[in-house]
């Protein structure tokens, strides 16, 4: 018996789906439970907030969609069987993710620098955690483009290109939660 | 029975079921001195009583699940097992191992000796000798498995037990790494025991409920090795950040409290993943099994599993929870019921499976066996229910009004008392399910059973 479902629909395989949806309860969870708990101390979470760099951050949203775009066009370019352009893209693609771990890592530099640590205050400990594990996603995924850079295979190309959406993803909404919302 | 080298899994089975006899003899001794706190405490304290109840049962478990893999590896791997050799002397190794164990224990005798006396962190009691020998048999295990799975064929199944095996024997290593620090101490002694139970163990489990989703409904292959993959995925996920739940009060940095209380509320997924893709199948199936009994065993596993270890899990792993509920009878049920929904229900279910093939006899007794399984089940669900009550009370005296711990057990004999009476009735379920497993009677119980069991 064969079982036709809507998972069969699904584009790319479905165990990185399972794991991109397991990313999104994780990252979600983590954020309701920062708006939770800031509910228990909105002014002390807004003075912590104006501590952060949010034009760093801002800069950052726009590296890591742009280099979301090349992975995506990546995918692209190698259905239509033209594989440098795609290697290229998939490697401009990870070169982008350096320049977000750049940035991020002058932003924890700063804050370190200027005594803030995980637990200054409630604020910075969510910071650290869902900042944190987002950079070790973001450099996982460098990891992962390349990877699927050498490995070239449509069928790669979109596992990875998924998971690196999923990364971008989470930022867009880490950035506007953590950074922006008064 | 298609392969000969099966037989090593009676001899495992044996030894494993008289095991769990001693261990549901020991948990009824250390229920009857909750009620009567006096009793054996000077021949043998309760400190010893509960050490053997314990250790019986991961012992037990262990065996259960090196059984289940000579039992089904030679079918996955479609070959004999590397040594029958070896594995005897795997078991011997072990037996000899767990009787050193209980003589040291019961006797305490070399107190304080590196090598011969037993060590003071719970679970993890066996005197260095003895670890020494559980992973000399645990290399001579993977040997044997490994080799016959490499020179064999390889299936999903037998790839992930084989990872959840391995990932067993590596872990235990951390046992004979005890730090002076407390802290250091705890969150190493974590590595193997929630690395075990809510890590590896949930592969090998996983595994094992693969193939007898496999052999029992009839479903194809391919359809059983997506679930299996997804299950894995999800247990390894939330499983091994989740052992942020037991750093909260050791002594860890504070942002164990979020990762753990995020992580570990996760580790619900795929025990109900479990339980879903055992209704799943069953309702697919085509395969009309004559052996019931192991059905309504790998069924029972998965239902009291996903509550036991799910539910009761996440009831108190948020750390807001958990503060007020660490350490109480909120604790025992939980373990009390996890264990048996996951580990003990899936052992038995695998032997319910396998016995008849092994000993070359349709399914047979399959009454009594499905009887035991009813006995046993509603007495550790009783069980589960009169600790979770007798937690609350607990919980609300000692830790919101702040009574004396001994003031509260005093209030709250009355659950230890039905409690003790529920554990009576697991130990009748037991008895009879040994009976139905070991009694060699034979019994149609309907038309279906002419069925030629696989």
């Amino acid at each position: 018996m064969s079982e036709t479902s809507v998972f069969d629909d699904l584009p790319g395989d479905l165990m990185i789906w399972v794991l991109i949806v397991s990313e999104l309860l994780v990252f979600g969870a983590g954020l309701a439970t920062f708006l939770a708990v800031r509910l228990t101390d909105p002014e002390g979470f807004a003075l912590a907030q104006d501590m952060l760099h949010r034009t760093g951050a801002g800069l950052n949203t726009v590296v890591l969609v742009t280099s979301g775009a090349l992975a995506a066009l990546a995918l692209h370019l190698r259905k239509a069987a033209r594989r440098g352009p795609a290697r290229l893209a998939l490697v401009g693609a990870a070169g982008l993710g350096v320049v977000f771990l750049t940035i991020k890592g002058a932003e924890y530099a700063a804050k370190a620098s200027a005594g803030i640590g995980w637990d200054t205050h409630p604020f910075f400990t969510f910071y650290y955690l869902l900042t944190g594990f987002h950079a070790a996603h973001v450099l996982a995924g460098v990891v992962v483009l390349l990877l699927v850079a050498w490995q070239d295979t449509p069928r790669n190309i979109e596992a990875g290109a998924a998971f690196w959406h999923m990364v971008d993803l989470v930022w867009v909404l880490l950035f506007p939660v953590l950074y922006l919302l008064r | 029975m298609k392969y000969q080298s099966q037989k090593i899994a009676l001899a495992y089975f044996a030894v494993a079921l008289g095991l769990f006899l001693i261990q549901i003899i020991g948990g009824l001794l250390v229920g009857w001195v909750y009620v009567s706190p006096n009793f054996l405490s000077e021949l043998v304290p309760f400190s010893t009583l509960r050490m053997l109840h314990t250790n019986s049962l991961i012992v037990w478990l262990l065996l259960g699940f090196f059984g289940a893999a000579y039992f089904l590896i030679p079918e996955e791997a479609e070959r004999e097992i590397h040594s029958t050799k070896l594995a005897y002397l795997q078991l011997i190794i072990l037996v000899v191992g767990t009787l050193g164990v209980v003589v040291t224990y019961l006797f305490n005798i070399f107190e304080g000796h590196w090598l011969l006396g037993k060590e003071g962190r719970e679970f993890l009691e066996q005197p260095v000798w003895v670890k020494v020998g559980i992973v000399v048999a645990a290399l001579i295990f993977l040997f044997n498995v490994s080799m016959t799975v490499l020179k064999g064929r390889k299936t999903a199944i037998s790839n992930i037990l084989l990872l959840g095996l391995w990932g067993l024997a590596l872990l235990f290593l951390f046992a004979f790494y005890n730090p002076e620090n407390l802290s250091l101490d705890k969150q190493y002694w974590w590595y193997v025991v929630h690395l075990w139970v809510e890590g590896v163990w949930e592969l090998i489990m996983a595994s094992i409920l693969a193939f007898l989703m496999l052999k029992l409904t009839g479903v194809d292959r391919e359809v059983v090795e997506k679930w299996l993959y997804v299950i894995v995925a999800a247990a390894l996920f939330s499983g091994i950040l989740g052992t942020g739940h037991h750093y909260y009060w050791i002594g860890s940095p504070g942002y164990w409290q979020w990762i753990g209380s995020i992580f570990s509320s996760l580790e619900v997924i795929p025990f109900f993943g479990m339980m879903a893709f055992a209704f799943v199948m069953v309702w697919k199936g085509r395969r009309d099994h004559p052996n019931k009994a192991a059905l309504l065993w790998s069924l029972g596993c998965a239902t009291l599993a996903f509550f036991g270890a799910g539910v009761w899990g996440f009831l108190h792993t948020l750390h807001g929870v958990n503060y007020y509920t660490h350490g109480t009878q909120i604790t025992a049920a939980h373990g009390h019921l996890a264990f048996y929904g996951a580990y003990v229900c899936l052992n038995i279910a695998i032997f319910t499976y396998a016995l008849p093939i092994l000993r070359n006899r349709d399914p047979y007794n399959q009454v009594l066996n499905m009887a035991a399984f009813w006995l046993m089940s509603g007495g550790m669900v009783f069980m589960t229910f009169t600790l979770t009550f007798a937690g609350t009370v607990q919980t609300h005296l000692q830790r919101v009004m702040g009574e004396y711990y001994m003031d509260v057990q005093d209030q709250i004999a009355i659950f230890y008392w039905m409690r003790f009476g529920a554990g009576v009735v697991v130990f009748l379920g037991v008895l009879l399910l040994i009976y139905a497993l070991a009694m060699p009677r034979r019994e149609v119980i309907s038309a279906s059973a002419s069925v030629a069991a696989e």
